[in-house]
């Protein structure tokens, strides 16, 4: 309950400052409106903001998704065999020399203006931190747990599903936890390149009909859906750090 | 279980250009508690590891085996000063790892009837983190226990314990291993004199056997023989025997 009301402090001193800053600048409402227009725009276009914030978090939720399970999937395969690492390990790390934001284009390209290349844009850039984070959790499991599976006479794979995976989710944790930051970005990103729909295309279109406090609300919900995932996101991980 | 095989280990084993022990013999005698014991470095954790079958980071030649001729390998049982209790998992399910990392159903009256034997039958559900250092190292016993191996390989499980709690762990040991094969590396004289059927002294000259105090294990800690077979090995160790 205290957590909420510090919420709802942090919010009132946030809007406060910003009634503030408009009242001392005395800047026109297209450069910075205030905070009573951009609540004005947020409940008249409701309807229109809940559309857009439905396809965004759609990306999103599916980007994490999928991303999530190919850094798994492939810090699991780079953990188990010392080929793949040799192999595969230069290639993430000179894949993450390629700014990823560079490639929204390519991908608008190749995927169309739809849900999927924002979807590849958000699988992108959370792939790296996933894996990495998860490949280090694996590689790091402690001596004593491998030599007492040994000794037990454990095979690799369930010294894998039973030890190694067990021991490093507070690892994972860490990378989902980057994930969840990391994914609304690649999403808008990629709306901005090229979409007709969601938050990060309305905010193009609001700007471009000086709408700048439609512009400010898509913004302010944007915001709010990417602390509400991270918390999510932040409670799952804890409770993985808690069980490991 | 069936009778439990003595286990010889000779040979000599080299860490890079340095020689970690040469000319090395250590008879570990059938259902007895051989004690190993040396201070930090020099070398008997490498035993231990080596009869284990585990990584030790040097290079060992010569030979390792049982009595009976049959292989060491899935006849251990192990257990290190770290109570090695993974933390996501119940006491219970901590005892009954073995059979699970094996993909066997584990028995978990037997787990129960075990974990009731070190006296923690409250406890079986909680994770390591709910428990206090003695009573995990318990749990440790119970899932060594679980494992019925005729050798059983313990790395100094005592010496993070205070002394109170060491002490009746020694005893609980001694107890519930009775029968079975067992090395104990330690670098505490004490527990050596106190647990021993056999103790070596272990230090960069070499291996020794030492003289046993005439009580059979284990021993009372203020039996006056024990305390004197306990000075013997300090001085030992110290070089001043």
């Amino acid at each position: 309950m205290k957590g909420w009301r510090n919420i709802g402090l942090a919010a009132f001193l946030g809007i406060a400052i910003w009634q503030i800053i408009v009242w001392a600048t005395g800047l026109p409402h297209f450069i910075l409106p205030s905070p009573m227009r951009v609540a004005t725009a947020m409940w008249k276009s409701r309807a229109i903001i809940a559309e857009h914030s439905l396809v965004t978090l759609s990306e999103v939720l599916i980007g994490i998704a999928i991303g999530a399970f190919l850094g798994m999937a492939t810090a699991i395969q780079l953990a188990i065999s010392p080929s793949a690492r040799a192999v595969v390990r230069p290639i993430l790390v000179f894949s993450q020399a390629v700014p990823v934001f560079a490639l929204a284009p390519i991908l608008t390209l190749w995927l169309g203006y739809g849900l999927w290349s924002k979807v590849a844009m958000a699988v992108l850039i959370i792939y790296f931190p996933v894996t990495s984070a998860f490949f280090d959790g694996l590689m790091r499991t402690p001596q004593g747990f491998l030599d007492q599976a040994r000794i037990m006479g454990a095979s690799s794979v369930s010294t894998m599903l039973r030890i190694r995976i067990p021991a490093a989710l507070p690892s994972l944790g860490s990378g989902l936890r980057l994930a969840a930051v990391y994914a609304p970005i690649g999403a808008v990103i990629g709306e901005w390149v090229g979409a007709s729909q969601g938050l990060g295309y309305l905010m193009l279109l609001a700007n471009g009909r000086a709408k700048i406090d439609l512009m400010f609300a898509a913004l302010i919900v944007l915001a709010i859906m990417a602390v509400i995932l991270h918390t999510i996101v932040d409670r799952l991980a804890s409770k993985m750090d808690q069980d490991a | 279980m069936t009778s439990a095989p003595g286990v010889t280990l000779s040979g000599k084993a080299d860490i890079g250009a340095r020689s970690l022990f040469s000319g090395l013999r250590l008879d570990v005698a059938p259902g007895d508690w051989t004690c190993l014991l040396g201070a930090s470095g020099v070398g008997k954790s490498t035993v231990l590891r080596l009869i284990a079958g585990l990584e030790t980071g040097a290079v060992f030649s010569g030979g390792i085996a049982a009595s009976d001729g049959v292989a060491i390998e899935n006849r251990i049982a192990y257990m290190a000063q770290s109570d090695l209790l993974f933390p996501w998992a119940t006491a219970l399910d901590n005892v009954t790892l073995g059979a699970r990392l094996r993909g066997e159903k584990p028995d978990e009256d037997r787990a129960m009837a075990l974990i009731n034997r070190v006296g923690l039958s409250d406890h079986a559900q909680k994770k390591p983190s709910a428990l206090s250092g003695g009573e995990r190292q318990r749990i440790a016993l119970a899932r060594t226990l679980m494992e019925d191996r005729p050798l059983i390989l313990l790395d100094e499980p005592f010496s993070a314990l205070d002394a109170r709690t060491r002490a009746e762990m020694q005893e609980l040991a001694a107890e519930l291993l009775a029968g079975r094969t067992v090395l104990l590396v330690t670098h505490d004289p004490a527990e050596a004199a106190r647990m021993g059927h056999r103790i070596y002294v272990m230090t960069s000259a070499g291996l020794e056997e030492a003289d046993t105090p005439p009580a059979p294990p284990i021993r009372d800690f203020d039996d006056p023989e024990t305390l004197q077979a306990q000075g013997r090995l300090h001085r030992r160790l110290l070089g001043r025997a």
